[in-house]
This record gives C-alpha cells, sequence and structure tokens, in this order.
C-alpha cells in the first residue's frame, strides 16, 4: 500500500491506459444485478440521500428559487424524522451568497459551479476571476469544467494548466473537476482527462454538467472509478467521485452504490469522497424510503417540488 | 388455433421408392404478453398461468403479472395522463373510434378466442358486435359530456359560477371475470373517455381477448400509457391496486364481498374513489351510459369575478 507523502511524478498523458469499450460496459451491467431488500434498501437509500448535491444550474434561478431549494435540502421531507440532511447545495456562483446565507448553521456545504459553466469557453483570466468570486461569496466547493476543446485538439498541458491554476484560486474549497464525459466522446478520452484532472489536484473528479445529451453512464463512472483506484495506488491519494446529470431514480442511486463499493471499497462510502449530482434524485429516494416504510407505493404529489 | 396446412410433397422412402407424404406445417403461436406503457414486455416476475378452455385445452401461457408490474404501469399511466387530459375532448373521440375500426378489422380474431373460451359462435359474434358499438357509443360522448353535466350555477355575489368535470387522474379498474371481451372494453372506454388513463386487470380465466385487445389500442394512435392492461390474479393483485397512493380511482368488476371490504379500507388512505360495477350485464344497454363517464370524473366549480360595467347589472 503506498503512502501519502510520496513523490509524485506527472506521467505522460498520451500513455495513459486504453479502455476495453465492451468490457467495461459488461462489468458496470453487472452491478446493477445485485439484489438489496428491505433494511439493506433504507439504510442505502438513507445514505445516498446524505451524498445528493441537490442542483439548481439553470438561467432562469432567482435568489427566492434557490432559498427554496435550501430550505427543502434542510427539510427534505418533515413527515419522516430521522431522515440525514443532503451534503450541499450547488448553484452559480452569483448565487452562492444567497444559498450561504440560506443554509447558516445547517452544516450544508455550498458548492459552486464556476469557470464558465457548462461551456468552459472562456479566458483563463475569466476563469480564475469566477473561481475567486464563488469562493470570496462563501462557496465550500467549487464545481469547474475543463477546456474540452483544447483537449481535443491535444493541448494536455493547457488543460492541466487551467485545473491547477483554478485549484490554486479556490485556496481551502474543495475542486471538483467536471470531465463532461459526453463532450469527450470515446473512453479512452475520459481515462486520460480523468488522469490530467487528479494529477492536476482534483479533490474530486465529476462525469458531466447535467447540460448536454446523453447523460453520463455507468461504464462511464466506472471508468473515472477505476482511474481514482489506479490514482490512489500509485499516489496514496485519495480523490473523491461525482456522477452527475441522469441520475434521477434511487434503484440507479444503489447501483452505483455497489460499483463504488465494490471497485474503491468502504473508505469512499460518504459523501466526503462520494457524491451524487441530482435535482429530481432526492424525492424518488424519498418516495422509495416511504414505500419500505409504509408498505405502500407513493405519490408525487406527497411530496416537495424541485 | 387448430388449422393445418396440409402439404402433399414426394419424398423418397427408405427402399428408393417415391411416395406421396402429408407434411403439417408448425403452426407459429401468439405470445400472450402484457400491455405497459405502449410497449408488450413480459412480467418482470418472469411467472406465468395456464389459460384453459372449460374442457381442460391448453390455450396459451399467459404472464402472471406482479405488482411491480403494477407499479411500472402506474408510473407509464401517471406520465400518460397530462397529454391525454389536455386532448382536445373531439381528438379523443377520434382515437376511440379508430379503436372501433381497428377492432373491426380483426373481429374474426377476436371471434376465435371467445370461441375457444367457451363462447358460442353465435353469442361470440354478438359480443364482438357490441365492443365494437360500445367503443363507437363513449366515442361520440368524448365530447358531449360535458355539455350535458356542466352547469352554470346561480350565485348572490357578482360571479359568475359554473362548474365542469374534470378527469380524476389514473384509475385501476379489475374487470368484470365473466366476459372476457365486452367486460374489458365497457370499462375501459369511458374511463378513457373523460380523458383518465387507467391500468387494467384483465379477466383471469379469459385472458385473451384483453391481449389482442392491447393489440388494438397499439395501433390506433392511442398515446403510450393510457391504457395498461395486466394479466394475473386479481386475490394477488387487488390489494395493491387499492393502496397505491397515485392512483386516484378504482374500479371493481366482481362480487366478493370480502375483497369490496378490503378495498373500501385501503382506499381511504388517500381518499380514493372506488367503484363496485358488480351487478351490472355487460351485454345489455344497462352496460353503458354517460353516468360510467361521471363516475370518474370530479367536478371543479370556478367563481369568475364579474366587473361590472357601466352600471348594467351582472352579467359576464
Amino acid at each position: 500500500m503506498p503512502k501519502t507523502g510520496m513523490l509524485t511524478t506527472i506521467p505522460d498523458f498520451t500513455l495513459t491506459p486504453r479502455i476495453d469499450q465492451v468490457g467495461a460496459e459488461e462489468r458496470a451491467s453487472r452491478f446493477t444485478k445485485r439484489s438489496i431488500k428491505k433494511e439493506a434498501k433504507v439504510n442505502g437509500l438513507k445514505l445516498v440521500l446524505n451524498m445528493i448535491d441537490l442542483t439548481t444550474l439553470e438561467g432562469k434561478d432567482t435568489e427566492g428559487k434557490v432559498k427554496q431549494l435550501c430550505y427543502k435540502a434542510m427539510h427534505l421531507h418533515d413527515a419522516l424524522p430521522g431522515l440525514p440532511a443532503v451534503a450541499a447545495v450547488c448553484v452559480y456562483p452569483t448565487m452562492v451568497k444567497t444559498a450561504k446565507n440560506a443554509l447558516k448553521g445547517s452544516g450544508i456545504k455550498v458548492a459552486s459551479v464556476a469557470t464558465g459553466f457548462p461551456s468552459g469557453q472562456a479566458s483563463r483570466d475569466v476563469k480564475i476571476r469566477d473561481t475567486r468570486y464563488a469562493v470570496d461569496n462563501g462557496a465550500d466547493e467549487v464545481d469547474m469544467v475543463i477546456s474540452r476543446g483544447k483537449f481535443h485538439a491535444g493541448e494536455y498541458n493547457y488543460v492541466f494548466d487551467e485545473i491547477a491554476a483554478v485549484k490554486e484560486a479556490c485556496g481551502e474549497a474543495r475542486l471538483k473537476v467536471i470531465l463532461e464525459t459526453s463532450d469527450l466522446i470515446t473512453f479512452d478520452k475520459i481515462r486520460r482527462a480523468s488522469d490530467i484532472a487528479m494529477y492536476a489536484g482534483a479533490d474530486f473528479i465529476k462525469t458531466a454538467t447535467g447540460k448536454i445529451q446523453p447523460p453520463s453512464s455507468m461504464p462511464v463512472a466506472l471508468i473515472m472509478i477505476e482511474a481514482i483506484r489506479d490514482f490512489y495506488y500509485k499516489t496514496g491519494k485519495m480523490v473523491g467521485m461525482k456522477p452527475a446529470g441522469g441520475i434521477s431514480k434511487a434503484k440507479v442511486a444503489l447501483h452505483y452504490l455497489v460499483m463504488v463499493k465494490e471497485v474503491l471499497g468502504e473508505a469512499w462510502m460518504n459523501n466526503h469522497w462520494f457524491r451524487f449530482g441530482a435535482s429530481s434524485l432526492a424525492n424518488d429516494v424519498l418516495m422509495q424510503i416511504m414505500k419500505e416504510k409504509t408498505g405502500v407505493y407513493q405519490c408525487a404529489s406527497y411530496f416537495s417540488i424541485d | 388455433m387448430e388449422k393445418e396446412i396440409k402439404k402433399s410433397s414426394l419424398s423418397v422412402s427408405e427402399n428408393g421408392i417415391e411416395k406421396k407424404t402429408t407434411q403439417k406445417r408448425l403452426e407459429v403461436l401468439k405470445t400472450y404478453k402484457i400491455y405497459i406503457g405502449g410497449q408488450f414486455p413480459r412480467t418482470e416476475s418472469g411467472r406465468y398461468y395456464v389459460a384453459s378452455s372449460a374442457a381442460g385445452k391448453q390455450l396459451a401461457n399467459v404472464c402472471l403479472s406482479s405488482r411491480k408490474d403494477f407499479r411500472d404501469a402506474v408510473v407509464a399511466a401517471r406520465n400518460a395522463f397530462g397529454g391525454w387530459s389536455n386532448r382536445a375532448a373531439f381528438n379523443r373521440g377520434q382515437i376511440l373510434y379508430r379503436m372501433a375500426e381497428m377492432l373491426e378489422g380483426r373481429k374474426a380474431q377476436f371471434i376465435e378466442e371467445l370461441i375457444q373460451q367457451d363462447t358460442s359462435r353465435s353469442k361470440a359474434e354478438k359480443e364482438v358486435n357490441l365492443a365494437i358499438d360500445r367503443l363507437i357509443y363513449y366515442s361520440g360522448w368524448c365530447d358531449k359530456f360535458q355539455q350535458v353535466f356542466s352547469a352554470v350555477n346561480p350565485v348572490a355575489t357578482s360571479h359568475f359560477n359554473f362548474s365542469v368535470p374534470e378527469p380524476t387522474g389514473v384509475v385501476s379498474i379489475i374487470a368484470p371475470q365473466q366476459d372476457g371481451l365486452i367486460g374489458l372494453v365497457s370499462v375501459i372506454a369511458p374511463v378513457i373517455a373523460g380523458g383518465n388513463t387507467c391500468i387494467v386487470l384483465a379477466s383471469e380465466s379469459k385472458p385473451l381477448c384483453s391481449v389482442t385487445f392491447a393489440e388494438v389500442i397499439n395501433s390506433s394512435d392511442m398515446p403510450a400509457g393510457v391504457v395498461n392492461i395486466l394479466t394475473g390474479k386479481p386475490s394477488e393483485l387487488a390489494s395493491w391496486f387499492v393502496n397505491h397512493m397515485d392512483v386516484n380511482a378504482t374500479i371493481y368488476c366482481e362480487k366478493d364481498s370480502s375483497v369490496q371490504k378490503m378495498m373500501q379500507d385501503k382506499a381511504a388512505l388517500n381518499v380514493k374513489r372506488i367503484f363496485f360495477y358488480d351487478k351490472i350485464n355487460w351485454n345489455s344497454d344497462e352496460g353503458q351510459s354517460p353516468y360510467f363517464i361521471m363516475d370518474t370524473q370530479e367536478i371543479k366549480t370556478t367563481w369568475h369575478p364579474i366587473e361590472h360595467i357601466a352600471g348594467s347589472g351582472g352579467g359576464y
């Protein structure tokens, strides 16, 4: 087992492992076959709730909408006492202050997207200032997007330096690096981008912005999780994982937990190292917990609006 | 099903002398699957039961649906509800008429299936004709029952006050056991004519027509999820049909009083509307009425302030 603090040499990213796509898809589909019922299911669902970054990233977001989301984060479903809180609320930089005030004293973190989210097509200077703005307003975590155009052009050093610069601008805030896997297209490139992000100092790697189709899939997340595992074995550093976009069902979320547990192990099974970026997942999880409690299938009308 | 096509052909027997033989064609049998969200999946549970005639002849292996199939069907029905209830009433009428057209075109198949399930030919023909007519009947009512059952109400304040029927939502139906086709059509048609979506559990003992009827629905421009048809045991599924929080009304067509009692108890959970159509002869005229549509409607009353224009008194 490698020890922390050992010397990390930055590898040649053109030599990152190639991915066997058929194998990855096959492996990912196995995680969906586990039977998780009753008490184990309830515990799993509660863990999922505790890992959610409750998200609103719309052009039409207002302060009122953000406040409402923060209220929801603190009161997921008052009819069910004893539920855990979500991990964080994820908003645009301009809404960080509002969210921070609304969540005061609750222990729920505020995450902010930054760096020209969601396209990332902004100058380095703008990206750094975007990040600083979010952090200065109180963001505990920053979700940045990488420059996919530069990445496709083979300018890996540019992408690497940019992540490192944003990491520096983050200061104490933890940095999540969004790869936007649907933009990266091939599995090989997803693995390569994961490696670049981790060596450049990412605290988390995150699949997608949730803004483009198709959303990221389990095989994609598996590749990233395996990259995290390999990185850990090489350097001794743990990196977090955040799948986002398209995860709206409790059942799928449980599949992800199975995958994390079986690939990365128990150490990652908490919201310090694993998150779900989602807006509608929380309600489905609540409905499933309620179903387990009452034995009756639930109706969305009885739960808060997302 | 028993038809066989005889083909004559020449083949050479062992001793080299040409001999005439008869080949029996291997018949292609239909797999009777359930109908959820516009798809024909097998039951999630992988179970089946054998549907047979009174004489004990095996007719088909039929899906034995589970509560999870029902849950999936409710999700499909709920998703379909917004689109279906917002369609122009006239358009719903067109689609029901289209169903009648499709049923007319497949008459022979339905008659065959009814005969296999122990109905005489003349009765079967009558039942299929009646089913077609009943669809036409409800097709006509689609854009008319609103006028008949709406009202402008006299009120003492300066308000324009009116009441209109609106569909209640997702309806779960346990269809009549005895009438494989006419019973099924008679309970589905008024529910969807009114803009609701539904999940129907077909007759356990006579399920063949229900699956074929799903094929009729599927080729009638009916949006996916408006009608979902399951096959299986009412004894197993009845409680799930009535305690699902996302179901707004339940229709039950049998006389079993213990089931009725159970349903009344469980329906209280979300104040579901519950109807027992247990004394109706679906083969007669009492099996069709706009009041069946009204059972799954809610009356919505609107108070609209009237502007007092130039001292002209109340008006709108």
